[in-house]
């Protein structure tokens, strides 16, 4: 860089397009879907994408040769095709790890995805994927407890845990939603959920539902012996009202809360896993708002980006879609994305979606939540795409059952044992599902019933969201 | 009222996993401790009296099988412990070393 100011509007792509930086380990790396406007070259916009998301802005400021632009610039460093798409490319950007607040996914997203989304030469910008060192992972909080400390607070080995959310989702009493929880956990269930609207609403205030819950919750394990839990919803309208909320759970004795990181924002997500590692609480997330934001190929924000900003963040459990049941999921997608709440190192692998290794170093692990639209005879599928460390959870599929919650619960408890246990003895349970689905109902007139109920509900349309591969 | 569309559901006290299903045949628990071994886990074995089943924890039967990888030793050991405590409940476990946790957990047999 000259050391001489000249005012006036410069090429990105002078500074900001720099295809010979190697990556440094403690760079934060970021990988672009692009689409730009038509005649504008690809590493201009590469380069502008770099400049508008790091330290650039349209013209050349005076005030630049104070600091040392060289340190602190984002680069872009690699231009890729997307196959099978002729008007957007893959740009990689390096960014100094210094760029960032530590423990911050609020300051990363703030740069990352500001304002260059909306910049004029871009026709759509979508964050694929980033690589977070892991000098920056050992400054955020992660999980409050994590998969391994959750098992041995419930006492839940071997399996996935069996969840539900209570239905109507809105417009119960407390005392009849507290009914609709005790029947789903005498029936089998490890834990029940609120749905995600429900806050504090009139004709259920979060006081009175927590109440009714926590007694539901004492006496199904004072009933089944087995250890229970109800994911109390905290998010509200303020954090002075959402710690509130969670204190009180606490007083209950209760095991569980939950958040919507996206509606709440990042910023009350990371306060309550901090105040939820505290206090000896498990944190669920719900993900209400993701799909506006991550569902079209071409623009926004990739899941994969933001569970892995949720693991960083904090949270034990994260919805990540079920593939087989009612809501949009790619299979191959979705794998990609559950390694990275769970495992402590991730691969690059393409044919996931994952565009750089992860490494996690020893972040605890975040369960993977199936849930949206399956039923029992999706069991086979789910324990083999989610294994043990999921939370399958069955709103309908357990409170849609002929004769109630308790046995809808005791049907997909039974099939998911069968389906760990045929799997532990090296069944395949996709191959051989109907084998193994109807052995069980053999001996459980709960599940005969459950299956012959949804034998013929399906949910197969196209993904919207494909990989590109 | 339909008697098939409803149905009177009992609530059951259960042992956690594997506990809706009928009770394991010895040939069923040797393929789960087959598993436990193929996947280089150390069997272990626990018994408790049914009355403080939701401990945390229960007491060891001798200490667990590290390394150990013939099945029939395995359910000879839960066969012993069952033996020297008719009355306890007995439950198998693969302790997996990676994960600091236990990968598989059943109670064989109810006191």
């Amino acid at each position: 860089m000259s050391n001489t100011y000249k005012a006036g509007v410069k090429e990105y792509r002078d500074k900001y397009w720099t295809p010979d930086y190697a990556p440094l380990d403690t760079d934060l790396l970021a990988c672009f879907k692009v689409t730009g406007q038509p005649g504008v070259p690809r590493e201009e916009v590469a380069a502008a994408v770099a400049a508008e998301s790091s330290t650039g802005t349209w013209s050349t400021v005076w005030s630049e040769y104070l600091t040392d632009l060289e340190f602190y610039k984002g680069r872009a460093y690699r231009i890729e095709d997307v196959p099978g798409d002729s008007e957007s490319f893959y740009t990689f950007i390096a960014y100094p790890i210094d760029l960032f607040e530590e423990g911050s996914v609020v300051n990363v997203l703030t740069s990352l995805v500001g304002n260059v989304f909306g910049f004029k030469a871009l026709k759509h910008l979508r964050l694929e994927d980033i690589r977070f060192p892991i000098a920056y992972i050992k400054t955020c909080g992660g999980p409050p407890a994590g998969i391994q400390v959750e098992r041995d607070r419930l006492n839940k080995y071997g399996r996935p845990m069996l969840g539900c959310t209570i239905k109507p989702k809105l417009g119960l009493s407390a005392k009849n939603y507290g009914r609709a929880v005790y029947e789903c956990l005498r029936g089998g269930l490890d834990l029940t959920k609120d749905d995600e609207n429900v806050n504090s609403q009139s004709f259920m205030r979060w006081r009175d539902r927590f109440d009714f819950v926590a007694e539901a919750i004492d006496k199904a394990e004072r009933e089944t012996g087995e250890r229970k839990g109800h994911y109390l919803n905290v998010t509200a309208a303020t954090p002075e009202e959402m710690y509130k909320r969670a204190e009180y759970a606490k007083e209950l004795n209760q095991p569980i809360i939950m958040h919507d990181f996206i509606t709440g924002g990042f910023t009350a997500n990371t306060g309550l896993a901090n105040w939820c590692r505290d206090n000896g609480m498990l944190l669920h997330i719900h993900r209400a708002m993701h799909a506006v934001i991550d569902r079209h190929p071409k623009h926004g924000i990739h899941f994969r980006v933001l569970a892995k900003c949720l693991r960083l963040s904090g949270g034990d459990h994260l919805h990540t879609g079920t593939v087989v049941g009612k809501l949009e999921g790619d299979r191959n997608s979705t794998l990609g994305f559950v390694d990275q709440l769970r495992e402590s190192f991730v691969p690059e692998d393409r044919s996931r979606g994952v565009f750089f290794d992860q490494d996690w170093g020893s972040m605890p692990g975040v369960f993977a939540v199936a849930s949206g639209g399956i039923h029992v005879w999706h069991m086979p599928a789910l324990v083999t795409i989610f294994g043990d460390d999921s939370v399958l959870q069955f709103g309908g599929g357990t409170q849609g059952h002929p004769w109630g919650n308790a046995a809808g619960a005791a049907a997909n408890r039974v099939a998911l044992e069968a389906c760990v246990k045929a799997r532990n003895e090296g069944r395949n349970l996709e191959a051989e599902s109907n084998d193994i689905m109807t052995q069980a109902a053999k001996h459980s007139p709960e599940l005969a019933i459950a299956m012959e109920t949804w034998k013929e509900i399906k949910f197969e349309f196209e993904t919207v969201d494909k990989l590109d591969v | 009222m339909n008697s098939g569309t409803t149905g009177d559901y009992q609530t059951k006290n259960t042992l956690e996993t594997f506990g809706f299903l009928p009770k394991l045949t010895a040939e069923e628990v040797q393929k789960q401790i087959a598993y436990i071994v193929a996947n280089g886990w150390s069997p272990s074995i626990e018994h408790e009296h049914p009355s403080n089943a939701m401990d945390h924890y229960w007491t060891m039967w001798k200490l667990p099988f590290f390394g150990e990888t013939n099945i029939a030793n395995v359910l000879a050991e839960l066969e012993a412990c069952h033996r020297a405590y008719p009355g306890h409940n007995v439950r198998l476990l693969g302790y997996d070393a990676y994960t600091q946790s236990q990968s598989v957990c059943f109670v064989v047999y109810e006191g």
